[in-house]
């Protein structure tokens, strides 16, 4: 016991840490349903039925799948609505019911009570055979041990289980409690089944073999005809909804889970740690029927063993174990169960004035001690029903009365989550046919055996007529009691819930949650707006009814959210549907969705609302959802494309100014010859007394400017051409040096009028894929052009081509001024005297780089200047060989 | 006689309108820059300036600015000759100080014309 308060104690105060924060806690928190029915029941089971004990496990297994779809959908709403219990759970989806929810809270302490004191009882007989009091009777409370043992767990549960007064926060301290048990209960009675199976006999086969020559063999490994058939799957579908209807599952899987993703593992998870808690049973039970004559109880068979064979260190584990399973049960169930009875049941029907008028921190404190009681009595109840009752029944048995009365929960809960139809009404008439069938069939015969000491009721039935015996309603006796009861509860609980909900129709508040119960992914995005209300309230009344439950600072913090959520002014004086139902939320998590709703109408002037109405209005703001989404995907989608348009056009402005700044420049360029020319043809016209030395000055310089006309036109052309793509290139093998020595010899006559050296080591062949005519056009250029910077007599100009792996380089350079800093980055560029505007560079075309560049472009090569090499200019280009 | 300064970088421009002035009884100078129109102007102090605009090293714009700003030279006067024509860059020049601007390629003839109005 100590342990757990520390293993509780240092998750409260970890509650950040991954170690509690784990899909692993989750899936081992599950297992909460082994509870000492698995731990020791099963056996019995086993013992005499064969493997029918495992319909309990095969009913969860089968229901895992579906969790995906219906847990998710049920945490969701959950999450949504800050429900903290099934009862809370089902009255809010048949419109905030107040009397449904204290009828689900009945029908669950009805239920759960038994089972645990059911759970003590297994404390308490362990225990006798552990310390051997076999003849141990208890005469007063006080020195009964399992008396202590109950109240030492209503304290644990009453200090960790009601920490914050808002049921719906998740308690990590004990939900690690519980995980750890469920490693214990699980490993212990693994040792156990593997000792029994494996120590005490020769392992599985062995078994067989002895067991088989045990009278009832058969009965206990074969299936009995029809009979056994339906309660085969009769309990296969009990165990189905108890792993989602018992509170304390419901607690575990919904109320504490943290994230959706968590359900993904839990999903394969929980079935293994099922199949591990069961791979054992048949074989201690077969242990167990070869070991004693019948005069033991066959729960504690997995207890008996070890002691019969002198293992006390093996039986205190297994009663470790089974401990284990009983506490995590009992807390999780009496924590569940306490919530609903103080949230469902006390404080809508007893403390709602009082709250009103209390003050925020002893309405927090009221609550808590409204739980706490709750809690202790429960385990209370449960204890005396122990004392009292629970020496008659097996473990079996009375799990098995429980989950029948839980299961009258189904037919509202999962019917409820997929058809909008059920109505309040329906579920209450339904709910209370399927008890009051239970308590004729199954519990009044049970408890009149008790009290009268004979069977006359259950053999004659009421009144002596025969088709009303309790075992056998109208004649059918071919059932056990439990699925006879079972069919005939769920029968009538069924039919009754979906004719009444299908001939009345509920009112407007059942249509509403139940369209956002089950559109729930739907009206996920509408949030608090999917709850329909119309009416007058002050937003102040409001406030200061929150503020009586949460606090100054609690309730301001909240009512900022929502404002800043749903952008609503902090002076608005009206409350609207949203903050009415944010209210409510607000409310239900501390005192349930039933005393929410009435404290809320209490404040609010609420106009009745038709069906019709509301069901126009949900339609209505899906709509503008969707079409605010729509919008919203649409103004994303305009701004991107603004975007990108501001984005070409400043591309286009770039490129126009370029295009401008070239045809300036090609007019300017254009405007000098033409100028020269005119002017000096004006000059020849107007004087004819020119002698005729200067007359043929004139004329040459009229020819050469219109060469350099020409040559500028050509140019402009060829680049204007090699821009476009519009030029093919005439590609064939060639011989890169015999293309140097070509262009070599075009510019030697330059050369040696300069008395410039051109050095070239004309060596290996090296053979690429080229257009030879632009090749030459390029490093013409580059002879050129390192001609045009070298000095007259002393000028060198180097030339190379190499062969790289799969390009060629060629390297022109000279040892001229080299090239300005400033331009280096320009030179490429078309007549790059246009970056600095007004002033002129050396003579040139200013076109012959930029056209080069072109062509070893169109050769898929590159073209740059070593901007290192600063002895002269060093140009360099690659083309690819092939 | 009148001193003349003609600056631009085309020897073929400059070849004719030096001709031209010669025969109207000028005095001739040249120079290739901005910078040696300066240098020749500060020493003969032209009386007329024909300016292009875009030259090497030291631009027509910043060759007006400078004899603007020169007391000595405030008789002389300028008249710009160059192949900008938009009707931005001819204010820009007048803006600037300059008394004349003719776009090339311009006519012999009625650049004299021009010349001999600022006298006028």
């Amino acid at each position: 016991m100590a342990f757990l308060f520390l293993i509780a104690y240092w998750a409260e105060k970890n509650s950040k840490s991954k170690w509690v924060n784990n899909p692993y806690i989750y899936a081992l928190s599950l297992a909460v349903y082994c509870s000492a029915w698995t731990y020791y029941g099963s056996v019995g089971i086993a013992s005499q039925s064969g493997i029918s004990f495992l319909t309990i496990y095969l009913g969860p297994v089968i229901s895992l799948p579906l969790w995906i779809l219906v847990m998710r959908k049920i945490i969701r709403v959950s999450k949504q609505h800050k429900i903290s219990s099934i009862a809370d759970f089902i009255s809010l989806r048949y419109g905030n019911n107040r009397f449904l929810g204290a009828l689900v809270t009945v029908i669950c302490v009805f239920a759960i009570v038994p089972y645990i004191s059911l759970q003590l009882k297994a404390i308490s007989e362990t225990f006798e055979i552990i310390t051997d009091e076999t003849s141990y009777v208890s005469t007063t409370i006080l020195d009964d041990s399992t008396f202590y043992i109950a109240v030492l767990l209503a304290i644990f549960v009453a200090f960790y289980g009601t920490q914050a007064a808002d049921a719906s926060q998740r308690r990590k301290g004990i939900m690690t409690t519980v995980a750890v048990e469920s490693v214990f209960k699980l490993i212990f009675f693994l040792i156990a089944g593997i000792y029994v199976t494996f120590f005490l006999f020769d392992g599985t086969s062995d078994m067989y073999q002895k067991a088989s020559q045990l009278d009832n063999f058969n009965q206990i490994t074969a299936f009995n005809g029809v009979t056994s058939g339906f309660n085969w799957m009769f309990t296969i579908a009990l165990s189905f909804f108890a792993i989602f209807l018992l509170p304390r599952q419901f607690h575990v899987a919904v109320v504490e889970n943290d994230r959706e993703r968590y359900l993904k593992k839990a999903i394969w998870m929980f079935p293994l740690y099922l199949f591990l808690f069961n791979v054992f049973v048949i074989f201690i039970a077969w242990a167990g029927n070869l070991s004693f004559e019948g005069n033991v109880n066959q729960d504690y068979y997995i207890l008996l063993l070890p002691l019969q064979n002198n293992n006390i260190v093996l039986a205190l584990l297994v009663f470790l174990g089974g401990f284990s399973a009983v506490i995590s049960m009992v807390v999780v169930s009496t924590l569940a169960l306490s919530t609903m009875v103080s949230n469902n049941l006390v404080i809508p029907y007893g403390f709602l004035d009082m709250f009103v008028k209390g003050d925020p921190e002893k309405n927090a404190n009221y609550i808590k001690t409204i739980r706490r009681i709750s809690i202790f009595s429960l385990i209370i109840i449960a204890y005396f029903f122990y004392v009292n009752f629970s020496y008659e029944l097996s473990l079996y048995s009375i799990g098995l009365i429980s989950f029948v009365i839980i299961a009258q929960l189904a037919p509202s809960f999962f019917i409820g989550l997929f058809w909008n139809r059920g109505s309040a009404r329906a579920v209450k008439t339904g709910m209370s046919i399927g008890v009051l069938i239970v308590v004729y069939t199954l519990i009044l015969p049970f408890v009149l055996n008790v009290l009268q000491g004979n069977n006359s009721f259950v053999e004659q039935g009421l009144f002596g007529v025969e088709l009303l015996k309790p075992y056998a309603l109208l004649g059918i006796d071919f059932l056990s009691p439990e699925a006879h009861s079972f069919f005939w509860s769920m029968f009538l609980n069924t039919s009754s819930f979906l004719i009444i909900s299908l001939l009345s129709k509920g009112n407007y508040r059942e249509r509403n949650y139940a369209e956002m119960f089950i559109n729930s992914s739907n009206y996920a995005n509408l949030q608090d707006g999917a709850f329909v209300w119309k009416g007058e309230a002050y937003v102040t009344d409001i406030r200061a009814m929150l503020k009586r439950f949460l606090g100054e600072y609690k309730t301001e913090r909240a009512l900022n959210l929502f404002n800043m959520k749903y952008d609503i002014s902090k002076e608005e004086e009206m409350a609207d549907a949203r903050l009415i139902n944010f209210s409510e939320k607000l409310l239900t998590g501390s005192i349930g969705s039933a005393s929410a709703r009435i404290l809320i109408d209490s404040v609010v002037k609420e106009e009745p609302v038709s069906l019709i109405e509301v069901l126009n209005i949900l339609e209505e703001s899906k709509k503008t959802i969707a079409i605010n989404k729509a919008l919203k995907e649409q103004s994303n989608e305009l701004t991107e494309t603004t975007k990108q348009l501001k984005a070409a056009n400043i591309e286009l402005l770039e490129q126009d100014r370029i295009k401008d700044e070239f045809l300036d420049t090609v007019a300017h360029e254009l405007k000098t010859p033409i100028t020269s020319i005119k002017a000096a043809s004006e000059v020849l016209t107007d004087d004819h007394e020119m002698p005729d030395e200067l007359k043929t000055k004139f004329l040459n310089t009229i020819v050469s400017d219109a060469d350099r006309l020409a040559r500028l036109i050509h140019n402009i052309l060829d680049l204007e051409k090699l821009s476009s793509g519009r030029d093919e290139l005439e590609i064939q093998t060639n011989q890169i040096d015999k293309t140097i020595d070509k262009a070599i010899h075009g510019v030697s006559q330059i050369a040696n009028k300069k008395n410039v050296a051109i050095h070239y080591q004309n060596g290996t062949r090296i053979y690429a894929n080229y257009d030879e005519d632009r090749m030459l056009q390029v490093l013409t250029n580059l002879l050129s052009n390192a001609l045009k910077f070298s000095e007259p007599e002393n000028g060198e100009i180097m030339i190379q081509a190499r062969q790289k792996q799969k390009t060629i380089e060629v390297t022109v350079q000279d040892n001229g001024k080299g090239i300005p800093a400033e331009d280096i980055n320009y030179i490429f560029d078309k007549f790059y005297q246009a970056k600095h505007q007004n002033i002129k560079k050396p003579k040139g075309s200013g076109l012959g780089l930029a056209i080069s560049k072109k062509i070893i472009e169109s050769h898929r090569g590159k073209i740059w200047i070593d901007k290192k090499y600063n002895r002269g200019a060093r140009f360099l280009f690659t083309i690819p060989r092939s | 006689m009148k001193k003349i300064l003609i600056v631009d970088d085309e020897p073929n421009i400059v070849m004719s309108l030096e001709y031209t002035f010669k025969k109207k009884n000028f005095e001739v100078y040249i120079a290739r820059d901005g910078g040696e129109a300066l240098q020749i102007a500060n020493t003969i102090v032209p009386d007329i300036v024909l300016l292009d605009i875009m030259m090497p090293n030291v631009d027509g714009y910043e060759t007006l600015k400078q004899i603007r700003n020169n007391q000595n030279l405030n008789k002389t006067k300028i008249v710009f000759l160059s192949a900008k024509n938009k009707t931005a860059d001819i204010e820009k020049g007048l803006q600037m100080g300059a008394d004349k601007y003719l776009t090339k390629p311009f006519s012999i003839k009625k650049l004299v014309t021009e010349i001999n109005e600022l006298w006028n």
